[in-house]
């Protein structure tokens, strides 16, 4: 197994094993090839009025709610009131204390959750709010959970101007608190943070105004191929190249997948050369993130000898004389690194063939 | 068919990190824009649409559950639709047929892209397994198809400069641009980096943020309106596969369909003399020949003149993107929308300082995907037929 990864922002590709790919396999009835994508990007969020005031708050351990012209107070904050549709301009603070409306329980927390243990997903209306906000609570068993229980927040020992400032929330037998109570729910687990002076001399409560968050979003997907596109992979694997002839408008694709033009899965194979034309290209200068090769390169639309699509490729060799018409053939990669992918080959060469005539590419452009 | 009409536009300032608004924020700086310029309030508005691009840009799935406040949709039907580039513009032609339906009376019509969130390039660009690494956004995707266009076509390799340097002057004229440039000329823009050959830096739109927002009205809003209102005569799309053999990647089928249709319903027999102005989605400069083209407004292969001769500047025969167009302002999900408003302010006398003098009859264009999604409206200072 082996794997490509670029940076945090970047796409992550790993190959499934590499048993996968083996020739031992009959192709024709394997089932169609699978591998993992992962997507990834830290996203970067702006604010605005509202939720601004609403995470400094947070970084701050003081939790505020936002203020409709019903009087109803939201906590985590509207930006705009569902009824007259105005701006929210008024925030107001809460109690770090409240009450679970409902609530369920998770036996087995995933990655990224607020807790690594089992605990109870709630709905909490803190003291002073009217809505209910969605947080995990460190009950420790599930018959330590119950409607109506009194909970209070668990403060990070480090905070950012986060949603993730509050840790969790934590059972609290206690009478309701004021809302400019920022003592830390558990001064045990948040050294240095648990004073319990009132507001003005909390060192905690400073800094600038937040105003962005990162969000970090990563998607895990599995890509499984069609058995048309199976089929071709494991052609490449031998060093060939498969295309498929639709049998409506008789046009060879490759690779090979339902036609788009006529709904109908092509069937018939058809071997196409590993020699073809540039029918158009683009030389890539600008660089991005999660690129993997190095600008400037040139991808072409190479429309192989025998096929009615062209494919993109890479063309090197001659640079900077890569030409509309240009014929070009494939380099392959070592025989022993070859799979079930294009990158078996590695780029196109130009053949040194004279150019083929504009009439005999111009319908693939 | 019932007559439907703009009653307002709104849009915000665009620029490439609007930090200032979240998401929100954004869409309803363009939204109370709308109202106030359409004179309605909240009361009257019977239903919402939203359109953005991919939620990969900003990497919230169905982004209308959290905005569903901001956008006043609370207590009234909200749909979302999606067409990639080209969403902006069938998210007003979906409002518009709301109301040409008879569903409802003023329906609003929001669009917005934050591209400030992430990075476009990427997300344009994430690679599949079992695919080659060869993706590289939508600069990289077009240019062949540009390169095509000047071989096809013979055109001189001057005329995307000339439209790089008409947009960015435009955009000085539009307050809201995200790119004003009046300083800029054909030498600037020739001297600027080739970043996917043929097509030049100063040649690309940029990334912004912004959002666009439209009302719509039927015949009795139209007429209780005090302000001139945009009356849509007709709306079209079109949609074809983004790849099969034989697909004109430079004047694609779909579109050229679009247009045909769209004409058609207008009464529109020659659109180059009967057009007064048009906003077409322009987001490398070579595109405004091309569609000018797959538009009917010249034959194929002739665009380029028309643009080379100077008549698509404001002034001549037929001004295209007097705003600046996608070359200036580049929210993704709201160019396409800010197309078909910008359409709605020429007709209805609003466009400041890029009014096109007795402007009548204006066209608004997007398209969206790999030239797939194709969506447009013509409106008019009167309902037509």
């Amino acid at each position: 197994m082996f794997h490509f990864l670029n940076s945090r922002q970047g796409v992550t590709l790993i190959r499934l094993d590499r048993t996968c790919f083996t020739d031992l396999v009959d192709t024709a009835s394997a089932p169609p090839l699978a591998a993992p994508l992962d997507i990834a990007f830290d996203y970067t969020r702006s604010l605005g009025p509202v939720l601004g005031r609403f995470m400094t708050g947070l970084r701050d351990r003081r939790v505020l709610g936002a203020r409709t012209a019903d009087g109803r107070v939201h906590v985590p904050p509207l930006e705009y009131d569902p009824v007259t549709h105005t701006p929210v301009t008024e925030l107001v603070p809460v109690s770090p204390t409240g009450t679970v409306t409902s609530w369920t329980w998770t036996d087995r927390p995933l990655a990224g959750q607020p807790l690594d243990r089992p605990f109870g997903w709630a709905l909490i209306r803190l003291d002073g709010a009217d809505t209910a906000l969605l947080h995990a609570v460190d009950a420790g068993t599930r018959e330590s959970m119950r409607t109506g229980m009194r909970v209070r927040v668990r403060w990070a020992a480090k905070r950012s101007g986060d949603i993730r400032d509050i840790a969790c929330f934590e059972p609290d037998p206690g009478p309701p608190r004021a809302p400019d109570d920022t003592t830390s729910g558990d001064p045990g687990s948040a050294p240095g943070t648990s004073s319990a002076s009132g507001a003005g001399s909390d060192p905690a409560t400073s800094g600038d105004p937040v105003t962005g968050i990162v969000t970090p979003i990563r998607l895990s997907y599995t890509h499984t191929t069609s058995a048309e596109e199976s089929r071709y992979l494991h052609a490449l694997s031998e060093g060939r190249l498969l295309g498929q002839r639709c049998p409506a408008c008789h046009k060879v694709y490759v690779p090979p997948r339902v036609c788009p033009a006529d709904g109908v899965p092509t069937e018939e194979e058809v071997p196409v050369r590993d020699h073809g034309t540039v029918t158009t290209f683009c030389v890539v200068n600008v660089p991005f993130p999660g690129q993997r090769l190095e600008p400037p390169y040139v991808v072409a639309q190479v429309l192989l000898d025998g096929a009615d699509i062209p494919i993109p490729h890479l063309i090197i060799g001659q640079a900077g004389d890569v030409r509309m018409g240009m014929r070009v053939a494939a380099v392959w990669r070592d025989r022993a690194t070859w799979t079930t992918t294009p990158e078996n080959i590695a780029h196109f060469r130009p053949t040194g063939e004279p150019d083929a005539p504009y009439e005999s590419y111009q319908e693939h452009l | 068919m019932r007559r439907a009409a703009v009653l307002g536009t709104g849009q915000t300032q665009h620029q490439t990190r609007r930090t200032d608004v979240s998401m929100a924020g954004l869409c309803r700086e363009a939204i109370d824009r709308a109202l106030a310029d359409a004179g309605v309030d909240w009361p009257q508005i019977d239903a919402v649409v939203l359109g953005k691009a991919p939620d990969l840009f900003e990497g919230v799935m169905m982004p209308e559950l959290f905005l569903a406040d901001a956008l006043g949709a609370a207590g009234r039907p909200l749909l979302r639709v999606h067409t990639a580039g080209s969403v902006g513009g069938a998210t007003g032609v979906v409002a518009t047929s709301l109301v040409r339906a008879g569903v409802h009376q003023r329906v609003l019509a929001v669009a917005f892209e934050k591209q400030s969130e992430s990075n476009a390039m990427w997300a344009l660009s994430i690679q599949p397994p079992f695919t080659a690494p060869i993706g590289a956004g939508a600069g990289g995707y077009f240019a062949p198809h540009v390169r095509a266009y000047i071989r096809r076509s013979n055109a001189p390799e001057h005329v995307g400069a000339m439209v790089a340097v008409k947009d960015r002057r435009n955009g000085a004229l539009n307050p809201y641009a995200h790119l004003r440039q009046p300083e800029i000329t054909l030498e600037s823009v020739r001297a600027s980096p080739m970043l996917w050959d043929p097509i030049r830096y100063d040649e690309t739109c940029p990334s912004s943020d912004g959002a666009c927002a439209i009302v719509i009205g039927d015949q009795a809003a139209a007429e209780a309106s005090e302000r001139p209102v945009a009356w849509i005569r007709a709306t079209a799309m079109r949609t074809e596969p983004t790849y099969f053999a034989g697909k004109d990647h430079v004047n694609p089928r779909a579109g050229a369909e679009a247009a045909q249709a769209l004409w058609q319903a207008a009464g529109i027999t020659d659109p180059l003399a009967e057009v007064d102005v048009a906003e077409i989605y322009v987001p490398f400069s070579w595109f405004e020949p091309m569609w000018l083209e797959n538009l009917g407004f010249t034959e194929a292969g002739h665009g380029w003149k028309l643009t080379e001769s100077g008549e698509t500047r404001i002034g001549g025969r037929l001004p295209v993107n007097p705003s600046g167009g996608v070359l200036c302002s580049n929210p993704i999900g709201a160019s396409g929308m800010l197309r078909f408003a910008e359409a709605a302010k020429q007709v209805m006398g609003r466009a400041g300082e890029h009014q096109v003098a007795g402007a009548k009859t204006a066209l608004g264009h997007a398209y969206g995907g790999g030239s797939q999604f194709f969506s447009m409206w013509v409106v008019g200072e009167t309902p037509g037929r």
